[in-house]
């Protein structure tokens, strides 16, 4: 693994280089997405379905290989399943050589990237043409892709005209982005014209009728199939579905996800071979059309190459639902500021790239890109198969944990690692994982720990030991906690109307105290009476260190600590959405089965909680720029605060559209490794503030309010301080 | 909203353009979008025909490479996306409607379905017969993969429908 600040060059190197034409892009299409689920009636229930299709496939797998076989051959071509990439690569070879074939056209295809096809087609003597335009650009540059979907989306016009004058040195000099399509198109057309062999990957499968499904929008995998006589299918072995019945809703969904269409402009149904008459442009005055297309040849390599792994782990499976649509990459803010080549491994990149190359290419290639997933939880609402991406990356870097070398720190803060995880656990991840310990020492000794953490040396020595940039400002822990100012001043209520238990968690009880003063005084002033529970840690701060088994501990404690509130039919309001969110999202995978229900059925956002009771004395009609907790926002915090500020009169306007996450994500801007990172993505937040000088900022979460009291020069308000009746 | 009047519309979103034709005044408005020089394939509805047109049907790989309009049927379309359904057909289908600059398209008015469900349905039906090669073909090719949009890469760069109102 390399060091952190080597880790920090190369992120910076890349965000240099690749960041604004992938910003640009990815930017673009995850608005556009948004537009397009919005504009389709039960999007959700098609994604559910679409989910319940997949695992019924991934379940059925080895009878669907059965049955696609049996439909391939019946229709005259053949199935071929390999084990792994040497395998396939050596059948596809095998295919080009009983032909002659001196050259292969190809169609996108990311699982011919991790197979590296076209080397083995080279070694075999093949000349071979990518055909997409995005993948003819890398294949000119002899770069990598830097997005599932768009191959050369770092790439601008301009880079990309000069890398063809350079290379192809045409008579005119290449400029306008039309002028560079034609030429590709006009290049590329002789090639396919001149091939011998087509070869395609496939977005589908269907089992019952041999039907590869193509789904593009240049129209390149349907002139690379049908143009030459031989046609070479490359899918990995998840890409089967039982028949065209299942088909509908990924053809909905998947155009919708990846760029915002309604429908790709072509979605190809194949059952090869085909009766379309074959094409020999080398004998150009003698008519095919008309015959029987018998003298087409057609393979489908299905390719297993750890996908039958895959399907055994409990963790990873879900990964084989994945249709490749990259929504969890534009979706992603740290993605949308780097592109692939920072956040991807061999072949895969974004969110779902942890598990593919996991499963694909083995747990290290997973290692150098996996912690820029913050768990910000954005992608699972893009994902069109409901895929839980974070949790896939906790659990890749739970295991990348449980793999690492014993560390040389770990016995100067044993102290403040109270966790069950193996000493080889890196120490930063380790001291960020046990915040709660920390934040109770830090209050405990506060101001003094305030100032030693603050000086120079001490800045130097967190820098070098556990990882935490010293540009970055620290948490200020407070003397009096939380949970201390209520158990001094208890309740205000007498007579109330409701009663809640409110969860203190580390955050606001020693760093910001405030904020769960002002919802007590807020929850009061709608005649709620207010208990507050134990103070706990969720298990979030551990979680997204990877380390699931002391999140299980803390799930488990913080559990027993509301159970009082929980047994006694309380509603539990929750100001941090992280933990909200915890309680609403993972607990059931932390908590023995059962446990997560009741918790996760009681526990509200104050927001929502204000939302069901009467809140008349709260109005207000201050102009307010809301910007949602990522995390919250999957669990629908942003809503719920747009309705509730509207219905009390506050005009609002939030950072949906421009923001997805403010770059913080708890422990991720700390770290020396991402500081500069987490800055850029959180300036896309700061110019959406500076978009709406005027109103009054008012963020959902601890990091969100870290990162704009660091990069705008206005104080961010929880929102129970914009609505406390004191201020 | 008939069927297909939203079809017509959602072809307006990519500037296709929709002409409606009786059988028996087919060869007119064939004229009037076709750009010559053309290659069509077999249509199969009753009482039209690229016969005696200047349409060129069992074209040479020349003829088809030269073609500036490629005409073909569409077993259905789509009205909610503006969809024409291709079969590849032994007459050429597939690569009449690929190769062109221009498609035009020969749809009968019968076979506009309102939307997906209503395609799929009858996808479905014709695969119960045995396996299927169609393409679902919306507006026109595209890329964003040289830093802008930009229409018209390895498929037509011009959609043309002409509906048949009798059938
Ligand atoms: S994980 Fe989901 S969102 Fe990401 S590429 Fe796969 S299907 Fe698309």
């Amino acid at each position: 693994m390399t060091g952190r600040s080597d880790r920090a060059e190369s992120i910076r190197h890349t965000m240099e280089e690749d960041g604004d034409a992938v910003h640009d892009h990815t930017a673009t299409l995850n608005r556009n997405r948004y537009e397009a689920m919005a504009s389709l009636d039960g999007g959700d229930a098609l994604r559910r379905r679409a989910r319940e299709i997949k695992e019924d496939a991934i379940a059925d797998l080895p009878e669907l290989i059965d049955r696609v076989e049996a439909a391939v051959e019946a229709n005259g071509g053949r199935v071929y399943v390999a084990d792994d990439a040497a395998d396939a690569n050596r059948y596809v070879q095998q295919v080009a050589s009983a032909r002659d074939a001196e050259t292969a056209v190809k169609s996108k295809s990311m699982t011919t990237e991790e197979l590296e096809l076209n080397d083995a087609l080279v070694d075999a003597g093949v000349d071979v043409y990518e055909t997409d335009l995005g993948e003819f650009v890398i294949q000119v540059a002899e770069e990598s892709p830097s997005h599932i979907v768009g191959p050369a989306m770092h790439r601008s016009r301009e880079d990309i005209a000069e890398l063809f004058n350079d290379y192809f040195d045409p008579e005119e000099p290449l400029e306008t982005a039309d002028e560079l399509t034609r030429f590709a198109r006009d290049y590329l057309g002789d090639k396919i014209r001149d091939a011998d062999l087509g070869v395609t990957g496939a977005n589908f499968v269907l089992a019952d009728s041999g039907t590869v499904v193509l789904v593009t929008n240049e129209g390149n995998a349907r002139k690379s199939a049908v143009t030459p006589d031989a046609h070479v299918a490359v899918a990995g072995v998840e890409k089967l579905l039982p028949s065209v019945e299942e088909l509908q809703p990924f053809v909905e969904l998947i155009a919708r996800s990846a760029t915002g269409q309604s429908i790709a402009q072509y979605v190809s149904m194949l059952s090869p071979p085909t009766d379309s008459p074959t094409l020999d442009f080398d004998d150009p005055n003698t008519p095919d059309f008309g015959g029987e297309g018998g003298d087409r040849e057609f393979h489908l390599v299905l390719v297993d190459n750890g996908r039958f792994e895959m399907r055994e782990d409990d963790q990873l499976r879900e990964t084989l639902y994945c249709i490749r649509c990259g929504a969890c990459s534009n979706s992603c803010a740290n993605f949308q500021h780097v592109g692939g080549h920072a956040f991807g491994g061999e072949t895969y990149s974004g969110g779902i790239a942890s598990g593919w190359e996991a499963g694909v290419h083995g747990l290290e290639s997973t290692e150098e890109f996996n912690d820029l997933c913050t768990g910000c939880t954005r992608c699972v609402d893009a994902c069109p198969v409901e895929i839980d991406v974070p949790w896939i990356n906790t659990v890749v870097r739970d295991r990348l944990n449980r793999g690492a070398d014993p560390d040389a720190f770990d016995s100067l803060v044993t102290g403040l690692t109270p966790d069950d995880e193996p000493s080889g656990f890196a120490l930063d991840k380790r001291v960020f994982g046990n915040f709660g310990t920390l934040a109770k020492w830090g209050s405990a000794t506060a101001p003094v720990s305030n100032w030693v953490a603050d000086a120079g040396p001490a800045r130097a020595l967190l820098e070098r030991a556990v990882g935490i940039d010293r540009r970055r400002d620290l948490p200020q822990f407070a003397r009096e906690t939380f949970a201390d100012w209520y158990a001094d001043r208890g309740s205000r209520i007498d007579d109330p109307d409701a009663a809640v238990t409110l969860y203190p968690d580390v955050y606001t009880n020693y760093v910001r105290p405030d904020r769960g003063k002002a919802a007590v005084r807020v929850l009061e002033a709608a005649g709620v009476r207010v208990d507050v529970s134990p103070v706990s840690e969720s298990g979030r701060a551990p979680l997204s260190q990877g380390m699931v088994s002391t999140a299980e501990d803390r799930a488990v404690e913080t559990r027993a600590a509301l159970e009082p509130a929980l047994d006694a039919g309380c509603d539990v309001v929750v100001l941090e959405p992280s933990d909200l969110s915890i309680f609403r999202r993972e607990y059931e995978r932390l908590l023995p089965e059962g446990d997560a229900a009741a918790l996760a059925d009681a526990a509200y956002s104050l927001v929502e909680y204000l939302t069901a009771c009467d809140t008349t004395p709260l109005a207000g009609d201050e102009r307010v720029a809301y910007h949602a907790h990522c995390q919250g926002r999957t669990v629908g915090e942003l809503d719920a605060s747009e309705a509730l500020l509207d219905c009390l009169g506050y005009d609002v306007v939030t950072s949906a559209e421009a923001v997805e996450c403010c770059g913080m994500a708890g422990s991720f801007g700390y770290k020396e490794a991402y500081y500069e990172l987490s800055v850029e993505v959180g300036e896309t937040l700061a110019d959406w503030a500076a978009d709406h000088p005027d109103r009054t900022l008012v963020a959902g979460g601890a990091s969100c309010l870290d990162q704009l009291d660091a990069l705008v020069d206005r104080t961010p308000l929880h929102v129970a301080e914009l609505l406390d009746p004191e201020t | 909203m008939s069927a297909t009047t939203r079809f017509e519309a959602a072809l307006s979103a990519f500037d296709a353009t929709l002409t409606r034709t009786r059988t028996a005044d087919f060869s007119a408005r064939l004229d009037e979008v076709v750009d010559p020089p053309a290659v069509g394939s077999p249509l199969p509805f009753e009482g039209v025909s690229l016969d005696g047109t200047d349409v060129v049907t069992e074209p040479t790989p020349a003829q088809l490479r030269d073609a500036t309009t490629g005409v073909t049927a569409a077993a259905f379309a789509i009205a909610e996306y503006g969809t024409l359904a291709v079969r590849s057909t032994a007459g050429g289908d597939e690569p009449v409607s690929l190769y062109p600059e221009r498609h035009v398209a020969v749809v009968r008015e019968s076979d506009v379905l309102s939307d997906a469900d209503a395609a799929f349905s009858r996808l479905a039906d014709a695969f119960a017969d045995g396996p299927e090669s169609v393409v679902f073909a919306t507006g026109v090719s595209g890329t964003g993969d040289m830093g802008e949009y930009v229409e018209g890469v390895h498929g037509p760069r011009e959609v043309r429908v002409l509906l048949l109102e009798d059938r």
